[in-house]
């Protein structure tokens, strides 16, 4: 529900109500009795009093966060408005690998009393979205079977370790906090009932005042709501005093207050215009059926189905009595009444009434199918009308005393069939299909119940139109279908009520729909907290109601999640991986750098500095940053990770609060910015726009937000997200500083000046001066890790590892290299096994030879390799840069030095062509360095290795 | 030989043109690379580790244009595929850096390749971040024991370094070193500085292995080489012209003047896709009439590959461009290679007209001066000034992109060149 308050995005206005009285001198705190919640724009006002159970605003839209007011408290100023809380938990909100603890499977309205104090109880009072039902259940009852979406049930409470059996006492320290409302309003009815969005919750209301004004302004939208509600009301009211047919005293009052609704002149005046309208039209009841539809058919294509959501409206609006919604979704033996109610109501009216009656049943359902449907309806309608005239016993159920009679028969068949409810309920529940089953069931059982008054051609009819129904209209359409069977005279409204419904459904569109479904519900939830007695029953209704209202939700909320966020995988091979074989690929597997080690040594220090920091963090529930540098291939990405390991494993054990662990990484990404959206993905798993990204973390961090684990956020090669602007850095650094973020920033990057180099000032500052540096392993280090990996596989002789590492950390302690070179030696050595004098080992020469091959320049082999001329034109380049005393010449010089070279060789000149075509080639190669070459001869040409190399190299071939 | 049977009604020459165009043209690969052999076995050993055990490799093969990395890999693969359980597990990528000219195209090519787009169903691939998250996320999802290996052979290596961050270099060899899917990334490069265009990181998640083609062939090698590369292959279904055909190109290889024809290409450049072009030229000579290659034609065809390109433009000028060449020629020599105008060249050819001249007549200015730009037209002379500067044409800073032997050979070959303009370009200063 409070997905739709978001939806409409409403601003609310808080106010404090009563009177302030000094909560605490020191720090001039005031408490304040209730707050008043009112929605910009509408004059509807919601009071929340301490003890009432809350919704509270959070990330999920759907699911907000649940808690039970304590106080309200705020400053002298009036500004800020805080609130004390009591947490209640939801199971989603319990972290993913304590959900099995549970031990069952959840009730969809559980929610767990929290007892941990990780979390701060302390609430801003604008985040209050509105009330809820909060019911306690005892341990060993079962949840009340057909819950509404707006009652919560608590059983167990959560200490952030286990679930325990929750104390009633905790739940019933505040009587004015259980569940059903005290029926009488603690505030004066206000002018317009507050059907609103945001009361919808079981907020306090005025009673249904019998006010004319409030009928007559039907035609505003939340006027309609309230009338429905009102109209709902009456009916509940009415069954209330039929189905408690063994009156409690009580009742004595709420029959006067149905009297009242049933008497409101708005009521009254509407029937009354039906009728008038009626009489001088109606000559014989086809043509009436027949003029109706077809005014209906022009005016009302385009919205047909609207109309028939209307249709509801203004059947319970003009028959007051008749909640044809809460006929299709509430027990058959309720369902029952509003038929009854309106045929009585008609009956008084005129006899023409009843036949059009009869017409209403049969066509109703096929008014919002073609025009060629609704021709063949007046045939049965005629039909329907001989076998009405053909019964006279009808109108016997029109005198009062029949009516009691009726009445008796229903409260009767309530009780009986109340058993009946739960298998309807799992029928609905089914989904929109079914939806329309369980209504057939109905109508055939309310039929049932006619035989009872009426006489067996009557049923017969009413048998055939239930069985139509459903075949005939779409699922959606099978409660209009039971309105129109319900509600005779109906069809008289239409017409009337036409403008007030296309005003109705002009601005909105089907979700307009739902929600005036919802107020119509919580209508019903108030309903039942006023009639202590009828609570059982009404919330077997509400069972109903919160079955039938899923069906309708969820299937919009299907269709969009298209795959989206499908990630597919590269396939999975045929045939399985082969497992190393000898020692030596046992030897390379543990190698590899993605093997991850049982422990990595020599970061000992390193790992327990950001341990101590991050687990600090998490355990008092703050932010902060760390910036951690180190060339590449010094282990501060392992390193890190063991850490959350070593942290998960911690949390798994209870011995620190959860936390969340996301990465990103700055070369993984596209743009700087794209860090937001990886990090709300990671969050949330939302998919939006880097803009949209930014603003919801932005909120949710610095929103206090209760029952947040902290969240530890790896950046990995920080400065890839640096910006012109550096607010994607700025903002990372910002948000552990925000009190309620509980961030905690760990960054990576290769440089240890990064900060200075490229941060300005206030993000530096941000970054705070929490800093560590990795160095590049020493030799010792690099054999330990190697021994270490290799863990007790003998596969390298010791000297052969002493001289990678020595060799290694003399050029760049990066143990990827190490690790590579350890592995291509393995090779080396597999390759060589079959020498005779081979051991099996790694020996020095395996190691010598994948050091030179990684090591050693390949400009001088290729120098070597070099055809004869390209070598010739590289002394060439020497002659002339040494004739020139410059390191650099035009290719047209270095060819005169060229061809003079090849004189001396002894070897044919070859063409200025053929001159160039080897320049380009050695260009190519990078031996040479080239100007671009559309300068043809007078392009410049360098040396990429120094003369000394060439001329080595030359020596060497020429030898 | 399907091609063979085809090819039964034509006549037996252009069977045999057809086989070997085909090994010239690089249209089918060899039956085993040669002189290649230690690399041929660690790329082969390196990806077959990669597809039957599931380790992830990167290497790099290096070596100059024409020494066949792009036909040493695809032997490997067509062996490698070969292999049974391999055939249906790895999932070759082919990249290439001239046509992938940035991440984004790469990205959308590697998703093609690896069919992935079909598992989105219709939806039209977004922006370039969501690629990469996309594809990130499908290799990261692997593990190594039950993802098929998938191999990027990007090609034109060293053109990927030049991508913006080398986010793709980058993420290929990040996923080579950690427990993803598992990967090969096989680059293919003529630069042999190839590693210092690495970022640090990324240079660092390279293995750093290399394979270097550098061929070592020795001319007695690459005479064989012709051989075998001439003749017929043993399933050659005239038998008869199949002897006759090797028989004449084993006597062709001990010809002298064929020897020295190809020691002259041999000096020049050892790879083979020069070869196969001299090759080529023989063989197209090749006809009914004239069922072998005989020495005359290698000649010839060398001739054609020895050409100098500016020396037959020379011949295609008329004799007075030809002397505003030969004065631009003296005007070298007298200022050492300092650029020149028309205004000077034209003064160096009415000189040349008022002393010397017999046979020339004086050319008005205008003439003079489109026979000059047709010479820069042709890109024998070359402004030496940016374009945007704005000189009278007369004025005009120009170089000659022409060599002294050059012209002096022009000169030689010139059809029917007046003596006085010989002379001219002969003397030693104007």
């Amino acid at each position: 529900m409070v997905r739709y308050f978001t939806r409409l995005r409403v601003r609310r206005i808080y106010k404090w109500g009563g009177r302030p009285y000094i909560f605490d001198r020191k720090l001039k705190s005031y408490g304040f009795e209730y707050l008043n919640m009112s929605v910009e724009g509408q004059e509807a006002v919601t009071t929340v009093t301490p003890g009432q159970y809350i919704l509270i605003e959070g990330n999920d839209d759907e699911y907000p966060f649940v808690a039970k007011l304590l106080k309200f408290f705020g400053d002298e100023s009036h500004k800020q408005k805080k609130a004390l809380v009591q947490w209640f938990l939801r199971l989603s909100e319990v972290p993913q690998n304590k959900k099995l603890l549970l031990g069952r499977s959840p009730h969809p309205q559980e929610i767990f009393y929290y007892l941990g104090r990780a979390c701060d109880n302390e609430i801003n009072a604008e985040s209050i979205l509105g009330t809820v039902h909060v019911q306690h259940v005892p341990e060993d009852t079962p949840f009340p079977e057909p819950g509404t979406k707006d009652t919560l049930y608590v059983k167990l409470s959560w200490d952030t370790k286990a679930f325990n059996v929750l104390d009633p006492v905790l739940m019933q320290d505040t009587p004015a906090s259980t569940p059903p409302k005290p029926a009488l309003p603690l505030f004066p009815p206000c002018a317009s009932p507050t059907a609103t969005p945001v009361s919808r919750g079981p907020v306090r209301r005025a009673l249904p005042t019998p006010d004319p004004t409030v009928m007559r302004r039907a035609g505003s939208v939340s006027d309609t709501r309230a009338t429905m509600s009102a109209g709902k009301r009456s009916t509940l009211e009415a069954e209330s005093i039929h189905s408690a047919s063994k009156l409690s005293a009580s009742k004595i009052l709420s029959a006067k207050r149905r009297g009242s609704a049933a008497d409101t002149p708005g009521v009254r005046k509407k029937l009354q215009l039906s009728i008038g309208a009626s009489p001088g039209k109606k000559m014989t009841r086809a043509d009436v059926l027949c003029e109706l539809l077809d005014e209906e058919m022009e005016s009302e294509k385009v919205i047909s189905l609207k109309l028939s959501s209307s249709v509801s409206h203004s059947l319970q609006h003009g028959c007051s009595l008749s909640p044809m919604r809460s006929v299709c979704k509430t027990p058959n033996g309720q369902r029952r009444f509003p038929w009854k109610l309106s045929s009585i109501s008609l009956d008084r009216l005129s006899p023409t009434a009843l036949g059009e009656q009869d017409f209403s049943r049969a066509t109703t359902p096929s008014r919002r199918k073609e025009s060629a449907m609704a021709i063949r309806e007046p045939a049965l309608g005629v039909l329907a009308e001989e076998d009405s005239e053909d019964s006279p016993m009808q109108p016997i159920a029109l005198t009062p005393r029949s009516k009691r009679k009726s009445a008796q028969l229903v409260s009767l068949r309530i009780r009986k069939q109340l058993n009946l409810l739960d298998n309807t309920q799992e029928l609905i529940s089914d989904g929109d299909d079914d939806c329309f089953v369980p209504s057939k069931k109905d109508l055939q059982s309310s039929s049932d119940e006619e035989k009872t008054v009426s006489e067996e051609e009557t049923r017969g009819r009413n048998c055939k139109t239930s069985v139509r129904t459903p075949h005939k209209t779409p699922s959606k359409k099978v409660c209009m279908a039971v309105g129109g069977f319900c509600g005779a005279c109906v069809i008289c409204f239409y017409r009337n009520l036409l403008d007030n419904t296309q005003k109705l459904f002009s601005d909105g569109d089907d979700d307009c729909f739902v929600p005036s479904m919802k107020a119509l519900q919580s209508s019903t939830d108030e309903e039942k907290s006023e009639e202590e007695t009828v609570v059982r029953k009404t919330r077997g209704r509400n069972g109903k109601t919160s079955a039938r209202t899923p069906c309708k939700t969820p299937s919009k909320k299907v269709t969009p999640s298209t795959p989206r966020h499908a990630t597919p995988s590269i396939p999975s091979r045929t045939v399985p991986a082969r497992q190393p074989g000898n020692i030596l690929d046992e030897a390379r597997a543990r190698l590899h750098v993605s093997s991850v080690p049982e422990s990595l040594p020599c970061r000992e220090q390193e790992f327990q500095d950001i341990y101590n920091f991050v687990e600090s963090k998490v355990m008092d529930g703050t932010g902060g940053c760390m910036y951690i540098s180190g060339v590449p291939g010094t282990g501060k990405t392992a390193t890190i990770h063991e850490v959350i390991r070593c942290l998960q494993h911690a949390s798994d054990m209870d011995e620190i609060p959860t936390f969340r662990f996301i990465e990103i990484n700055g070369m993984k990404m596209t743009d700087p910015h794209q860090a937001y959206v990886q990090i709300l993905q990671k969050l949330t798993d939302q998919k939006v726009t880097a803009d949209h990204a930014a603003a919801l973390l932005e909120k949710r961090f610095s929103n206090p937000a209760p029952k947040k684990e902290t969240t530890v956020l790896l950046v990995d090669e920080l400065d890839l997200l640096w910006t012109r602007k550096q607010n994607v850095m700025y903002n990372l650094f910002d948000w552990p500083t925000r009190r309620h973020a509980r961030l905690v920033v760990l960054t990576i990057a290769n440089t240890m000046d990064l900060p200075e180099r490229i941060m300005i000032n206030r993000v530096a500052s941000r970054l705070g001066l929490t800093r560590m540096s990795f160095q590049p392993y020493s030799f010792k280090q690099l054999q330990q890790i190697i021994t270490s990996r290799l863990n007790k596989v003998k596969a390298f002789e010791e000297d052969a590892l002493q001289l990678v590492s020595r060799k290694v950390a003399a050029l760049s302690g990066d143990a990827r290299r190490c690790l590579d070179i350890c592995r291509r030696a393995t090779e080396i050595c597999e390759h060589s096994a079959s020498h005779p004098s081979s051991t099996g080992l790694v020996r020095m020469s395996h190691v010598m030879e994948a050091l030179d091959e990684m090591f050693s320049s390949s400009y001088i082999t290729a120098i070597g390799c070099a055809s004869l001329q390209e070598q010739l034109f590289l002394r060439a380049v020497i002659a002339e840069f040494r004739r020139l005393g410059l390191e650099e010449a035009t290719f047209q010089q270095v060819f005169v030095q060229h061809r003079a070279l090849s004189r001396v060789e002894g070897l044919q000149p070859i063409s200025v062509s053929e001159g160039l075509a080897v320049c380009q080639r050695l260009g190519a190669c990078r031996l040479l360095l080239l100007e671009a070459s559309r300068l043809d001869m007078l392009q410049r040409v360098r040396l990429n290795v120094s003369q000394d190399d060439v001329l080595y190299a030359l020596k060497a071939v020429r030898d | 030989m399907c091609t063979l049977s085809r090819q039964r009604k034509g006549s037996i020459h252009e069977l045999v043109q057809m086989i070997l165009r085909e090994r010239f043209c690089h249209q089918r690969l060899p039956e085993k690379p040669v002189g290649m052999e230690s690399q041929h076995k660690h790329l082969l050993e390196l990806l077959r580790r990669t597809a039957v055990h599931g380790e992830s490799n990167s290497v790099l093969i290096v070596g100059p244009r024409g020494s066949g990395k792009t036909m040493l890999l695809n032997c490997v693969l067509r062996e490698l595929l070969e292999v049974k359980d391999v055939n249906k597990n790895v999932l070759p990528v082919h990249l290439n850096g001239l046509l992938q000219t940035d991440d984004r195209i790469a990205l959308k090519e590697i998703t093609r390749q690896l069919n992935l787009e079909n598992v989105v169903g219709d939806k039209v691939f977004g922006s370039f971040a969501e690629n990469l998250a996309f594809l990130l996320e499908a290799l990261k999802k692997g593990d190594r024991s039950s993802s098929r290996p998938v191999l990027f052979i990007l090609d034109e290596f060293d053109l990927f370094a030049h991508h913006k961050n080398q986010t793709l270099l980058y993420n290929l060899l990040d996923v080579s070193q950690s427990a993803q899917a598992p990967v090969a990334v096989i680059g293919l490069t003529c630069r042999l500085d190839v590693l210092e265009l690495l970022e640090k990181r990324v240079k660092s998640r390279f293995s750093h292995r290399q394979i270097h083609l550098l061929s070592s062939l020795s001319f007695i090698q690459y005479l064989d080489n012709v051989r075998s590369q001439l003749s017929l292959p043993q399933d050659f279904p005239d038998t008869k012209f199949y002897d006759e055909w090797n028989d004449s190109i084993k006597t062709l290889c001990e010809d002298q003047s064929v020897v020295d024809v190809l020691q002259r290409h041999y000096n020049s450049s050892k790879d083979f896709r020069s070869l196969h072009l001299l090759l080529m030229l023989a063989l197209s000579r090749v006809s009914a009439s004239k069922p072998a290659i005989k020495p005359t034609d290698l000649l010839e065809a060398s001739r054609v590959c020895m050409v100098d390109s500016k020396a037959n433009i020379l011949h295609g000028l008329s004799i007075l461009e030809l002397c505003l060449i030969i004065a631009m020629k003296h005007l070298n020599d007298i200022y050492e290679g300092e650029p020149f105008n028309f205004q000077m060249v034209h003064n160096e050819f009415k000189k040349f007209l008022q002393r010397k001249s017999h046979s020339i007549h004086n050319f008005d200015k205008p003439v003079v001066m489109k026979a000059f730009e047709h010479l820069q037209q042709l890109e024998l002379i070359k402004s030496m000034d940016s374009s945007t500067a704005k000189i009278q044409k007369e004025y005009q800073l120009m170089k000659l992109l022409l060599d002294h032997s050059q012209i002096m050979e022009a000169l030689q070959k010139y059809p029917q060149c007046p003596t006085d303009v010989k002379q001219w370009a002969m003397s030693a200063f104007g």
